[in-house]
């Protein structure tokens, strides 16, 4: 297996160990606010769409790729936006 | 410039982390989404500096409209359409993940490495299942397709013949990467898959659903990641992934249910073999109350909890409720709320609502920090909430929801249930509760009958 591989799939166990860590520590009440915000950030694929979107020659992974840019972009810009909509509302006494 | 681009990567990663940590409090949460929101702002522009981003139009483009359309979503949502916000949101996320990677099969094929390969048909499959998934489940709590458990004869064959069609084939183009067809098989039927997954789960089993298709959308970019080789794709994605997988557990443990007894298509097995035997056996006189009476009742209380169920959202009630426990705390009476971790359509539904209608959020407790106040409390008002308040979860065995954590409100001096009829919920079964000695119904549409029963507790 090539060091690079093993590199990726170490990053990936130990990050889902901190998200585990972190989630656990997110009260009932703000559930949903976590829902819409952490899918905001796996819109993350924002970032392979443009690298697919913005190819030299316009093919088919071009195609693919503005696609992709659209769906991430919804994603992200929607999930962000209606987090914070949310999140305003809660306040204590 | 590639260290440049990493690190800024990495810096990234970070603000995500501290933004998800900030989410533990309601008091730096909105800080926290500004954190993440910024991490992925400097993953954008950093990628848009990218030596492989050469042309700019398609990107300008697909920037411009995915922006808009995000914008218009959010503002336009109502708190009662969340769920189904949430649920679209999802399917975006793994729909991006499906094209990324099938955009990286075309742009390198047919010299595909086998770990690329493999991360590629993972990611069809995952982001697939999730994109339609998610739009089956937006359709379903949109009211667009039924909301009740849908099956037909050999659903799980079907469902497990396609997965192994994905593997299989994923394995054969591993091998053979320059087969276009079947990578595009393998997305089609992946797509099917989450169709069909979906597809037979009923709307209050939507929670787990709902949670479960989170954590995908998190899973399928994670592989993504893969493909490109980029660790922050890597990062995000199994923090997303940890996140719904803890929430589906919850949602799970909300229902005593194991997560394989909701995916197959749930309750109305256990009801079909138990339920019938329960239902015969709660017998008694139901008393109900008007308005009138019910406000006399809550007069002479001192405190109250009330318990909102999905019938408060359908009624979007609300904000009547809000009225109600201010009139409640203007005559000295202790209002708390206690919230079932499967009330409503998703993880902290209810929540969400009351936040909404200007319910301060430390009124709000969760079942197991409320759940011994119930003795000492005069009365528990249940506003259209059902399954989660049955006492038979306690003590019947023979119930298809004994041993589902439930909210003890059978122990307050008086009960009082506010719902349209007397109908079953979701589980399909009688609630022995609106049935107890303590127990009084108040019916009607949940805006109607609380704003009713404010107004009178105003004039008493």
């Amino acid at each position: 297996m090539d060091i690079n591989l093993l590199m990726l799939i170490y990053i990936f166990v130990l990050a889902i160990f901190v998200g585990f860590e972190l989630i656990t520590k997110v009260p009932p009440t703000l559930h949903t606010p976590l829902m819409s915000g952490s899918n905001a950030i796996s819109g993350i694929t924002i970032v392979g769409a443009l690298l697919s979107a913005g190819m030299q020659q316009f093919t088919i992974s071009t195609i693919l790729g503005l696609v992709a840019v659209i769906f991430a972009m919804i994603n992200v810009v929607g999930g962000f936006l209606v987090t914070d909509r949310m999140l305003k509302m809660f306040k204590k006494k | 410039m590639n260290i440049v681009i990493d690190i800024s990567y990495l810096i990234s990663s970070i603000f995500f982390i501290f933004g998800i940590k900030e989410l533990s409090s309601p008091k730096t949460a909105r800080r926290g989404n500004l954190y993440a929101a910024i991490g992925m702002l400097i993953a954008i522009v950093v990628t848009l500096l990218d030596k492989h981003v050469l042309t700019y139009e398609w990107i300008i483009v697909g920037i411009i409209i995915g922006s808009g359309i995000g914008t218009i979503m959010a503002l336009k949502v109502k708190m009662t359409g969340m769920p189904q916000m949430v649920g679209m949101l999802n399917g975006f996320g793994g729909g991006a993940s499906t094209l990324v990677a099938l955009s990286e099969y075309y742009k390198i094929n047919p010299n595909i490495p086998i770990n690329t390969g493999v991360a590629i048909v993972l990611s069809l499959l995952i982001g697939g299942v999730t994109f339609t998934g998610s739009m089956i489940a937006f359709a379903k709590l949109q009211g667009w397709i039924t909301g009740k458990v849908i099956k037909y004869p050999g659903q799980h064959i079907i469902n497990l013949f396609l997965l192994l069609f994905v593997l299989a084939a994923g394995t054969y183009v591993v091998i053979y990467p320059s087969l276009v067809n079947v990578t595009v098989a393998i997305t089609a039927v992946s797509l099917v898959l989450g169709v069909l997954l979906v597809l037979p789960i009923g709307g209050a089993d939507m929670p787990v659903a709902i949670s479960l298709l989170n954590s995908y959308s998190g899973l399928a970019g994670s592989t993504t990641g893969f493909v490109l080789g980029n660790s922050e794709l890597i990062i995000a994605g199994a923090l997303v992934g940890a996140s719904g997988i803890i929430l589906t557990n919850i949602m799970c443990k909300g229902m005593n249910r194991s997560l394989m007894n909701v995916l197959l298509g749930g309750w109305s097995t256990a009801g079909s073999t138990g339920g019938n035997t329960s239902t015969t056996s709660v017998k008694g006189d139901v008393k109900s109350v008007d308005s009138e009476e019910a406000a006399m009742i809550f007069d002479s209380a001192s405190s109250v909890i009330i318990v909102p169920g999905y019938g408060m959202a359908v009624a979007q009630a609300q904000h009547a409720v809000r009225d109600l426990m201010n009139a409640l705390e203007k005559k000295g009476i202790r209002v708390r709320f206690a919230i079932h971790p499967v009330a409503g359509r998703m993880p902290g539904h209810m929540n969400v609502l009351l936040a909404e209608a200007n319910v301060p959020y430390d009124r709000l407790y969760a079942l197991e920090d409320i759940n011994d106040d119930f003795n000492n409390t005069d009365i528990a008002l249940i506003i259209g909430a059902n399954d989660v308040v049955n006492p038979a979860a306690r003590h019947d065995q023979n119930s298809p929801i004994y041993g589902m954590p439930i909210l003890n409100v059978d122990y307050a001096k008086t009960v009082i249930i506010n719902k349209r009829s007397l109908n079953v919920g979701y589980a399909g079964i009688d609630n022995e509760l609106f049935f107890g000695t303590n127990s009084l119904m108040y019916f009607g549409d949940a805006k109607d009958a609380i704003t009713k029963l404010t107004n009178e507790i105003k004039n008493l």
